[in-house]
């Protein structure tokens, strides 16, 4: 944190000034293990082990935080009798298929509460998620929320061997101390250490935060990762209040944003599913499937019929489903990695690449280039001249000689874009907060913002369409913004404003309550409704901090309606009141009939304790007043996922599909359910290969960000990281003969690519199993060229493109390579080098 | 005449981000000091120098860092100052020592003369540049950019009267913690060069930091200095005054 | 200022008038005329750093159509004014010499890059859509219905604005484009 997100990290010396003990696991030595009390190194890609662990050590020592299980969890729940573990199939759980590589969810699900009660609308309870299975591939998780009955059969004496408390602790009865120190090389006492501290900081008085970047989401089980933490702290009861929680700092300006309004293939504006071909076939049959009934996403017409009307206008009536027709249909992966394939393989024939660098930022960086080479056309925005846009003519390809600018066929358009202080609109940053920016000068030359770019590219799109049923989309689109200036830069306000959504009157919407499913409402993304309530842009509201409570809610604007912290209701027991005085947040005042406190409450205003939900409610009706997780089916946090993952209901510990490792815990030695594309052009290295005994992990340094364009190329900051580099142990140096200062070449299948090498006693060397493992650590933001003052090979060439079965991440976190002293060869015998590799 | 101003850079609490060193190149211009891998650790600054006005060390220590922000230290007793003969360096109404880039003629006097090896001609200008401590900054009543942007506060600025009472507390509480290595570097007004107006917190020995154990001001025994320096500068005045003219065509 | 009016500042003659020679006796015209860049600046934006998602708050000061100065924004509850390195180099992010302000074009199997008109980038990439999108058309895909192009794709970087992507996304939508994405993935 101190390393890649320093300015945040002011809160965490705060808080380590108040007492707080800050412990810092990774592989790696940063500037946060420097201030944190305890750096607790790790092997890369074992974490599940440790969090296993820790778990393991809550549920066997009774550390739960009993009271918030029992009322917030679904700890008492009891799961089908089909329902088989790890612990029973040496590693898999029921319902694998292992031809698909894919799971059937059916056995996961929760047991009714009564035999043969009817499911609420919708379908998907009572077949306990087959009916999911059948209709949702892992490209649709992440998106809506995922199906369970919202009344199962509960033992809240948590004792039923099939409850999921129960089989919590069956699950996790191997992750023991021993193979924490046998898999993650992290000697016991240090595990005991961790563990008493994470339970010490837990409870009615005190909350543990966890925080973690893509060091923790750049996995085959990427996500699983998650859901462990996740786990833990609801055992702990440390989510909904106050330091507690799990905190994703992302990497980018408005990384949130993107996925909140995606350009991600798989979802649509707030989290709703794009249609898939066959199963979604019209309006009616994409809600039954789209996401739960109970819970917030019940309103989920409401939602996707606004999001239609806002796009489609007055087009959208209730006679052709608001143009649902006109959403094109997904038939499985669509993803960025599948993409670059086709382009390889020909079927994608052009590209628009946005302030982004795949050439040297993706994995596979020689994968990434070939589908550039295949292009038909290729559109370049960014303010500099990324690798992306001149890989035809100066990219390692055309170094080995493997291809020649002669012989590519993509035709490149690049166009300069407009920098963060040239345009206006909104970023949201890593805790969902939206800050408006205000344009402080025109950009210079030819550059544009993206906003103008597509708009007017929108515009001259509809000035060639044809009269037929193919353009009708486009043609009824809504796409009249204000324009403004001499190069009529459309309003951003009113993009936003249309976005916040709009009411039968025309006037701007406050909050997604207010969305209609006839029709009467638009609104462009219903969880961004309210950021421009009473015709406000309120992402742009700057109270100074100093002038506010700590929690600054006048200033920006959070989504869903300025709740600055989810599911807060779990900060107040189930009667409402603060489980402690140290602790309180939100609570319910009794006399006055509501919620309060110090934010806005993440829950129905006037929703008593003392609700509890009629037969056959739905949406938020079907929420009890005692359950804070208001978009989950059955306002309870999940400990065990009886839907939802396309890896199992549980997180169990896999090996990267790279790795010099077996999997102590079970046969099954990595994810089974990971995605590998088998492609001559991005290979694989054999899990424990000698030729690749080296573990090998990518990451950022503070002086520069991501693959370098806005870094390398300024001098202020590339004269403070001048080179690429690697850093090694001192073990690893004497072992491979490199000296620092030197030059190193690392190797995998893919690649061969040179570093400078920083031998330091900050790398540990591991010891576990009975051997040392070392970890090859590598920083990601080089490049050949890029406008950049400073060049160096890209890490990413190095990595393999396998995926995370949910999210399609890639795991770019924890591989495998060679390393040698000396700089890589040139030309052809750079080639083959790797050959040679690839070979043996 | 305004307090005495000062950094308190407290080194216990730096994570060796470097937005000091941005910071300060931001905004005074300064250029960049060229791009070369030192391979000392996640340092490639090196030293401070004319193009380098904070430098941020990373000492690695065994199996750790210690790290530290490191500055011009505008000594009471300032031994630049005293060498320079045009005047181009000067005592400000905030009590820190600025070179004047207008009047510095690069005679380099003052590169020997400091004790902690700050100040230095740049290549190509010739001219004395260090920090200034933002000297425009502190006029319109600002910080200085490097501890403004200092996302730990390990970089303080203040009347240094009342950083040495923060720094006093700061390394009693270190200590009551069990952090018996923190001391105070600088502070005190009894050294050998009458107190800096940068000091530090330091978490080992000053060796372990490049920083010299007990600086003395080089022109200690020469009060006389000064008569002889404006003498040596009055009879350059002529020649100079027209080498400073044609610059400013 | 003349030669000779200056020549009476230099401190040198003020010291021997008995000034103190290294306090005010030292100060040069432009010394004393010192102020803040800042003070003097035309406007002042409120915007957010570009670079990671803390979302530090930044203040753009601007004098004569330039950026000058960007530095923290000590009203922002998130950074209290403080920047990163990265952050704190924004105004050279914006500013540098280096940065490529006009559209280049690169035409198939050419060598080299070739000046183009924005108007007429704009013009062409347009026709390129249309066309793409008409020749991959695909109505149906397995006997259903799904009303899209596999022929064009998008990768966004996640320092887009959000209206940006809403869009993007919108735009592509109703164009049938699906191969969507985003650093979000990555």
């Amino acid at each position: 944190m101190a390393e890649c997100h320093p300015v945040g990290f002011q809160w965490v010396m705060e808080a380590k000034a108040r007492g707080t003990k800050v412990f810092h696991i990774d592989p790696r030595f940063t500037r946060t293990s420097a201030m944190a009390d305890h750096h607790v190194p790790i092997r890369a890609g074992s974490d599940i082990v440790l969090l296993g662990a820790l778990i393991n050590h809550v549920l066997s020592g009774g550390h739960d935080f009993r009271e918030y299980v029992l009322a917030y969890t679904n700890a008492a729940d009891i799961v089908s009798a089909e329902f088989r573990d790890t612990e029973d199939l040496d590693g898999l759980f029921s319902g694998f298929d292992a031809e698909s590589r894919t799971y059937d969810p059916a056995s996961w699900s929760y047991e009714p509460a009564e035999e043969g009660e009817a499911a609420p609308r919708g379908g998907e309870h009572a077949g306990g998620g087959r009916h999911h299975a059948e209709t949702a591939r892992p490209d649709q998780y992440g998106s809506g929320g995922a199906t369970a009955h919202p009344r199962p059969r509960r033992d809240e004496t948590l004792t039923h061997p099939r409850c999921v408390y129960q089989l919590l602790k069956r699950h996790f009865s191997r992750y023991s101390p021993e193979m924490v120190e046998q898999m993650c090389g992290i000697p016991a006492a240090d595990f005991h250490r961790l563990a008493a501290a994470v339970v010490a900081a837990s409870g009615r008085e005190h909350t543990t935060a966890w925080v973690y970047s893509v060091g923790w989401t750049q996995h085959t089980v990427g996500v699983q990762y998650i859901r462990s933490a996740a786990i833990l702290q609801l055992l702990l009861g440390n989510m909904g209040r106050p330091g507690g929680g799990i905190l994703a700092l992302r990497g980018h300006a408005s990384i949130q944003g993107s996925t909140d309004i995606p350009t991600l293939f798989n979802i649509l504006p707030g989290y709703l599913p794009m249609p898939k071909a066959g199963v979604n076939r019209g309006l009616e049959e994409y809600l039954a499937h789209a996401a739960t009934d109970t819970g917030f996403w019940g309103n989920k017409r409401s939602y996707l019929v606004s999001l239609l009307k806002s796009w489609w206008g007055d087009a959208a009536t209730a006679a052709n489903d608001y143009c649902y027709d006109y959403l094109p249909r997904l038939t499985g992966d669509h993803g960025t990695y599948s993409t670059v394939l086709g382009q390889i393989d020909g079927t994608v024939k052009g590209y628009f690449v946005v302030g982004e660098n795949p050439a040297v930022g993706s994995s596979g960086g020689r994968t990434q280039r070939l589908g550039l080479a295949g292009l038909e056309w290729l559109v370049v925005r960014d303010m500099t001249l990324i690798e992306t846009a001149t890989f035809w003519r100066d990219g390692p390809e055309i170094e080995t000689g493997e291809l020649r600018p002669e012989d590519i066929g993509t035709e490149v358009f690049f166009l300069p874009a407009a920098s963060h202080v040239e345009k206006e609109g909104t970023f949201t940053q890593t805790q969902r907060l939206l800050q408006w920016r205000e344009k402080a000068v025109e950009p210079p030359g030819d550059c544009r913002s993206d906003l103008w770019f597509y708009y007017h590219l929108g515009k001259r799109i509809r000035q060639r369409l044809a009269d037929d049923e193919i353009d009708r989309p486009l043609r009824d689109l809504t796409w009249d913004y204000p324009e403004h200036g001499e190069s009529r830069e459309p309003s951003a306000e009113a993009v936003l404003r249309e976005i916040n959504g709009t009411g039968p009157d025309g006037r701007a919407l406050s909050s997604y309550l207010d969305l209609k499913a006839d029709g009467s409402t638009r609104c462009g993304c219903w969880i961004y409704c309210g950021v421009y309530a009473d015709e406000v842009n309120q992402a742009a509201r700057r109270k100074p901090g100093g002038e506010q409570s700590l929690v600054a809610p006048e200033w920006g604007w959070a989504w869903p309606l300025n709740r600055r912290m989810l599911y807060n209701r779990a900060s107040a027991d189930p009667r409402g009141r603060p489980w402690s005085e140290r602790k309180a947040y939100v609570w319910w005042d009794e006399e006055r009939g509501e919620w309060t406190g110090a934010d806005v409450p993440d829950f129905e205003r006037d929703k008593s304790p003392d609700y509890r939900p009629p037969p056959g409610a739905t949406a938020q009706a079907a929420i009890s007043g005692t359950d804070p997780f208001i978009m989950q089916a059955d306002g309870k946090g999940w400990l065990f996922a009886p839907s939802g993952l396309g890896d199992g209901p549980l997180p169990a510990h896999y090996e990267p599909h790279e790795s010099p490792l077996p999997n102590l815990l079970y046969g099954q030695r990595a994810n089974p359910a990971r995605k590998i594309y088998d492609r001559p052009e991005t290979p694989y290295n054999p899990a424990g290969s000698s030729r690749f005994p080296y573990v090998l992990t990518t990451y950022r340094l503070t002086e520069h960000h991501t693959a370098g364009g806005m870094s390398r190329t300024l001098p202020y900051l590339a004269e403070l990281q001048p080179e690429m580099f690697c850093e090694v142990s001192p073990e690893l140096a004497a072992e491979r003969g490199l000296v620092n200062g030197g030059w190193a070449t690392i190797v995998t299948s893919r690649a061969a690519i040179e570093a400078r090498v920083l031998v330091s006693g900050r790398v540990r060397a591991l010891r576990l199993q009975g051997r040392t493992i070392h970890q090859v650590g590598v920083p990601y933001h080089w490049g050949w060229a890029g406008g950049g003052v400073v060049t160096g090979d890209a890490a990413n060439d190095l990595m393999p493109i396998v995926l995370d079965p949910n999210v399609y991440i890639q795991e770019g976190k924890a591989s495998t390579c060679d390393i040698r002293p000396g700089r890589r060869p040139t030309g052809r015998a750079l080639l083959d080098l790797i050959e040679e590799y690839r070979r043996e | 005449m305004s307090e005495r101003m000062g950094f308190f850079t407290d080194t216990s609490v730096c994570i060796g981000c470097k937005a000091c060193e941005v910071a300060c190149k931001e905004w005074n211009d300064v250029p960049d000091d060229g791009f070369v891998f030192r391979a000392t650790s996640y340092d490639n600054t090196g030293a401070l120098g004319a193009s380098t006005w904070r430098h941020v060390a990373f000492i690695e220590n065994g199996d750790g860092w210690l790290m530290s922000s490191d500055v011009c230290k505008h000594c009471t007793d300032a031994a630049c100052l005293d060498v320079c003969p045009t005047g181009a360096l000067f005592r400000t109404e905030f009590d820190t020592v600025v070179v004047q880039s207008d009047v510095c003629n690069g005679c380099g006097y003052c590169v020997p003369a400091c004790p902690y090896g700050v100040i230095d001609r740049r290549e190509g200008d010739g001219r004395a540049w260090k920090c200034t401590m933002c000297y425009d900054r502190l006029r319109g009543g600002l910080e200085p950019a490097c501890a403004k942007a200092c996302p730990t506060d390990s970089i303080q600025f203040g009347p240094l009267d009342e950083l040495r009472e923060r720094a006093a507390a700061r390394v009693a509480g270190l200590h009551a913690a069990g952090r018996t290595e923190a001391r105070l570097y600088g502070e005190d007004p009894a050294d050998g060069v009458g107190g800096d107006g940068a000091f530090f917190l330091l978490m080992a020995e000053p060796e372990t930091y490049g920083l010299p154990p007990d600086p003395v001001v080089t022109t200690r025994d020469l009060p006389a200095m000064w008569r002889w320096a404006a003498a040596a500068a009055l009879s350059m005045v002529g020649v100079t005054v027209l080498a400073t003219a044609g610059r400013r065509r | 200022m003349g030669a000779r009016e200056w020549a009476g500042r230099w401190p040198v003659l003020r010291q021997l008038a008995g000034q103190d020679p290294r306090r005010d006796a030292a100060r040069s015209a432009r010394t004393d005329a010192l102020v803040p860049r800042t003070a003097t600046a035309d406007s002042v934006a409120r915007s957010v750093c570009p670079y990671c998602a803390v979302g530090c708050g930044q203040l753009v000061y601007v004098k004569d159509g330039k950026v000058t100065q960007i530095e923290g924004d000590p009203d922002s509850p998130i950074s209290r004014g403080r920047l990163c390195p990265k952050g704190s180099a924004s105004k050279q992010l914006v500013t540098r010499p280096g940065r490529v302000t006009e559209v280049l074009y690169r035409r198939p199997h050419g060598t080299g890059w070739e000046r183009l008109d924005l108007e007429r980038a704009m013009d062409m990439i347009a026709d390129r859509v249309v066309e793409t999108r008409r020749r991959t058309w695909e109505q149906t895909c397995e006997g259903e219905q799904v009303r899209r192009t596999l022929g064009i794709a998008s990768l966004g970087g996640a320092t887009l604005d959000n209206e940006e992507n809403y869009l993007m996304k919108k735009l592509y939508t109703a164009m049938g484009a699906v191969q969507i994405e985003n650093q979000a993935r990555i």
